[in-house]
């Protein structure tokens, strides 16, 4: 299989993770689901720096991120499908 | 690959196995440190371990500094121990915890004597202690004695893909043979403290699990915070890694404890495990020098340190074995990390070849390999406080 360009934990996750350097604006990644080594693709919008994280479908301002499969926060704007996600629309839902 | 089964330590008196055999000269306070660097700077093969604490602590803290004092004097990986203390009373307390082991272990105080004194009759006995101990020879141990702990740091989000993985794929490898482990970063479990309840081995384990963490959150997080934490967990350098909360951030961490063990008991900071074999969780701070210091103390004797963006942390007499996933980090910071796990991103190592590179490691680093942390002298020896002095 070829180096996959974005991980996905879970099934359920509805964003994943950079795991290439310099990535740029308008590559077709290779997605890849660890838990069970399914693919897909997906055109990532911006360009995202290695471990960070790409938003799997549009999502909506208020709604929950799930990454393992489980509520690792919140979106805090509209994140359209390949967007970079990371502090600047995604916040904790703790303290 | 057929994992080693044996490795070569130090049997002490008191049946442990330790992996690296030093004499410690131990400052009971922080007014007695200049008086141990210079029994460690006249006897050469000795080590001192000056910290910042020891003076008119009272109650739980006091508690913790004697429990974090003696542990560390009592782990397997210190042959004999000095103590030195401003006066007799705290002082003789811990070399009395210490000689329960059967160590070797002697006591100093300054007071009425002065530091040139006293630091002449340290030395004087540092110098018998290195002859005892020098010539010590290791010998062949069966790699279910060993005892290891875990704790990340500097955490990205390759720590919940590869390194952190690894990890619990050793422990779901050894803890069945018969090794002790722990995890702890109490506030690092925010998020996912629902699946480490879960994950202990009775209903009634995984109750103390939730008072602690509760403990944790109600005493530290909640009487002490300014705003949702986000300028310090998750870490700057969490954040430039990719991690964006906290519940991200606690995921990754607990994938430590792997895919089937559970943990047997939890403990207090410093505390020893007591109820046999198995996987602990330990209250611990997630700042990386305490938590490791801490489980030193607790009688660990190597330590597994997955890192995302390169914390750099070591201990002085727990060997911190460095592992990472995130490629840039092993091209960056390749001095280190002792083992690169970078392959199960990009797919062509799997968890379990990981765990395996990584049991591999502990048995050189216990059979006497330096860690890269050990090579390049990082010895952060850093006490646990819970609250301002009386």
């Amino acid at each position: 299989m070829s180096i996959p360009h974005l991980l996905v934990h879970d099934k359920r996750d509805n964003v994943g993770v950079v795991v290439v350097e310099g990535l740029t604006a308008g590559t077709e990644m290779l997605c890849v689901v660890t838990e069970d080594n399914s693919d897909f693709s997906l055109v990532v919008n911006d360009d995202v720096p290695i471990g960070h994280k790409v938003a799997l479908g549009d999502l909506s301002d208020g709604d929950t991120a799930i990454k393992y499969g489980q509520d690792i926060g919140r979106f805090v704007a509209n994140i359209p499908k390949g967007d970079h996600v990371h502090t600047h629309n995604m916040k904790t839902k703790r303290w | 690959m057929a994992n080693p089964s044996t490795f070569y330590g130090y049997r002490r008196e008191n049946g442990r196995v330790g992996v690296r055999n030093y004499v410690v000269i131990l400052p009971v306070d922080d007014i007695s440190n200049a008086a141990c660097e210079a029994v460690a700077n006249n006897i050469k093969g000795t080590m001192a371990l000056p910290h910042a604490y020891g003076r008119l602590q009272f109650g739980e803290d006091l508690d913790l500094h004697f429990r974090t004092m003696i542990g560390t004097g009592a782990n397997p990986n210190v042959a004999a121990c000095i103590v030195i203390g401003i006066e007799p009373g705290w002082t003789k307390k811990i070399v009395d915890g210490i000689a329960k082991t059967g160590k070797p272990v002697a006591g100093f105080s300054i007071e009425q004597n002065g530091d040139i004194e006293t630091v002449a009759r340290a030395s004087r006995k540092a110098k018998e202690f290195v002859h005892l101990t020098s010539g010590q020879q290791r010998e062949e141990c069966d790699l279910s004695e060993i005892w290891v702990s875990a704790k990340c740091g500097e955490s990205d989000t390759t720590t919940g893909l590869a390194s952190c993985p690894a990890v619990g794929n050793l422990y779901d490898k050894l803890i069945p043979t018969g090794i002790y482990g722990v995890f702890g970063e109490t506030s690092e479990i925010t998020g996912a403290e629902h699946l480490c309840a879960a994950r202990a081995a009775t209903p009634e384990v995984g109750e103390k699990f939730m008072r602690t963490f509760q403990a944790y959150q109600d005493e530290v997080i909640e009487q002490f915070k300014t705003s949702d934490l986000s300028d310090s967990q998750p870490t700057k350098g969490n954040i430039e890694g990719g991690l964006t909360t906290i519940e991200e951030k606690a995921m990754g961490n607990l994938e430590k404890i792997g895919k089937q063990v559970s943990y047997v008991d939890v403990l207090e900071p410093a505390e020893a495990p007591a109820v046999g074999p198995g996987l602990y969780f330990m209250d611990t701070s997630s700042a990386a020098a305490e938590c490791v210091t801490l489980m030193a103390a607790a009688g660990y004797v190597v330590h597994l340190f997955p890192t995302g963006q390169g914390n750099i942390v070591g201990n002085p007499i727990l060997p911190v074995i460095k592992l990472t996933g995130n490629p840039r980090t092993v091209r960056t910071m390749s001095e280190h990390i002792d083992v690169d796990v970078s392959g199960v991103i990009r797919r062509e190592m799997t968890i379990s070849d990981a765990g395996d590179a990584l049991i591999d490691m502990v048995v050189q680093t216990a059979n006497g390999r330096l860690t890269a942390a050990e090579a390049l002298g990082h010895i952060e020896f850093v006490m646990t406080k819970l609250y301002r002095s009386a």
